[in-house]
């Protein structure tokens, strides 16, 4: 075994297991890069009918896709950008962490705590058969107790109804926070409005909702036990329909002008 | 030379990787609160366990001993990253929930432990059931654990709802304690004491006895 303890024979061996190991690991990778990519965009579109509650078990989510028309919005502007404003590859998430394709937030406008926003998002539009806009389904995002909470939420045609709200990425507290994801609680939402007055006015209570309450329409049941995250929900919603967020697109939409 | 029999069953209850060794501890800990994630994770760990144990075994004449952990962590990690990509490309719902889990199986001390202990020194077939076998054991544990946290955390099994929730409208108030991660360590604690209940051998010596209260002065 002494003859196994060379330094010419530990190299080889360190050498060509490396080699082995590197071409195994590489062609797995490479092989199961086109599964991967189809699951990854299968999973995104999933959340985006999900949350706009048009997702139906057990149909192809491509075939519920085919509605869904993905159009690309300048958040500055709040009209809708050429398509070829972004790139194929162009992901939100790390387009807000890059100085030159962002805008730097400043305290009291950062409201969902994401401390940079994106310039260009995307923005889901839903026709029915007649070709008009149905719903909106606009990506939004915001910090939570624990976490960043990543989701969608869907609007109505008149843009101010709620259509659905729906996470697809969070680390709140299985159990409190982590209720964000009860489909009891996001029954809640579709129906409810934003603006009251020209205000972004939505946002979670503690407790319950008194139907009778005169801001009812406007307010969604807190999540028990759970404060900082329904803060968190209350927050990101009213930032990425506010005046930081949509609201400037959605406001053109509704004039006919994005 | 233990049986196939022996090397297969052994690490189940007699010798068993998370109750006997105590290996494996995190993942445990981490991925069962749901019946289904952890049914994947120990396919994962079983599958890594055996063929790590078959492939360090098959090389394990021309192995310097001076890098011999590496040689072990180069074919773990390989193992782990393949069934990571398969995972992604298959099952990709239930690898985005076990998340960075599959690529810790890299650091699960079962796959060390039984790669130095058992696969440097046995031929591959007896190493790959070695594998198989302390992958079965961590899945007995990680399933019963599993069960226990699903059905009572949330009242599921495998996402199928065998008792209805309160929030919705059932009559169950689950225990949100067994969602979080310290909760399976009095599972596994409880465990370990039950199986050394019944196999005693399986006890340790104490380490020291309390020596036995005596009164010094007679005041009273």
């Amino acid at each position: 075994m002494s003859s196994n303890d060379s330094i010419r024979k530990t190299l080889i061996v360190a050498f060509s297991l490396c080699i082995v190991c590197s071409v195994i690991v590489s062609t797995a990778v490479v092989v199961l890069k086109p599964v991967q990519e189809v699951n990854k965009t299968l999973d995104r579109k999933r959340n985006i009918l999900a949350a706009a509650g048009m997702l139906v078990e057990g149909e192809s989510v491509e075939k519920q896709f085919e509605k869904v028309n993905k159009r690309v919005v300048d958040l500055r502007t709040g009209k809708f950008a050429d398509d070829d404003a972004v790139s194929d590859k162009y992901e939100q998430r790390k387009a807000a962490k890059d100085p030159a394709r962002s805008v730097d937030l400043s305290p009291e406008e950062d409201l969902a705590k994401i401390s940079r926003r994106e310039d260009y998002a995307f923005v889901y539009l839903v026709e029915n058969d007649q070709g008009q806009i149905d719903k909106i389904i606009l990506p939004v995002r915001g910090y939570g107790l624990w976490s960043t909470l990543y989701g969608f939420i869907a609007l109505e045609a008149d843009a101010d109804t709620v259509a659905g709200l729906g996470f697809y990425e969070h680390g709140e507290t299985p159990g409190l926070g982590g209720e964000v994801d009860n489909p009891r609680w996001k029954s809640l939402w579709p129906g409810k409005k934003v603006y009251r007055d020209g205000e972004v006015e939505i946002g979670l209570i503690k407790g319950s909702v008194d139907p009778g309450a005169e801001y009812a329409p406007w307010q969604i049941d807190g999540l028990a036990g759970a404060t900082l995250t329904s803060r968190g929900v209350t927050q990101l919603v009213q930032f990425w329909l506010g005046e930081n967020g949509f609201e400037p697109f959605l406001n053109n939409l509704r004039a006919g002008e994005a | 030379m233990q049986s196939v029999k022996e090397t297969l069953t052994g690490p189940i209850f007699k010798n068993n990787p998370i109750g006997l060794q105590i290996l494996g501890i995190c993942s445990a800990l981490a991925v069962t609160s749901s019946l289904r994630v952890t049914l994947v994770m120990c396919v994962a760990l079983t599958l890594v366990t055996a063929f790590s144990n078959t492939f360090i075994s098959a090389i394990r004449n021309y192995i310097p001993s001076s890098i011999r952990i590496i040689v072990q962590m180069v074919i773990i990690a390989s193992l782990v990253i393949v069934v990571d990509q398969f995972l992604k490309a298959y099952a990709f719902e239930i690898s985005k929930q076990l998340s960075v889990f599959v690529g810790l199986i890299i650091t699960n001390c079962i796959v060390m432990g039984r790669a130095e202990a058992f696969a440097m020194k046995n031929p591959p077939l007896p190493s790959f059931f070695d594998g198989v076998g302390n992958g079965l054991g961590y899945s007995v544990v990680l399933i019963a654990v599993a069960v226990i946290r699903e059905l009572f955390g949330s009242g599921k099994l495998m996402g199928y709802e065998i008792m209805p929730l309160v929030t919705d409208g059932g009559w169950y108030v689950p225990n949100g304690m067994l969602l979080l991660p310290p909760s399976a360590f009095f599972l596994i604690g409880g465990f370990i004491w039950a199986l050394r209940s019944v196999r005693t051998e399986q006890v340790e010596e104490p380490e020291f006895k309390l020596a036995k209260h005596t009164v010094v002065g007679e005041s009273a």
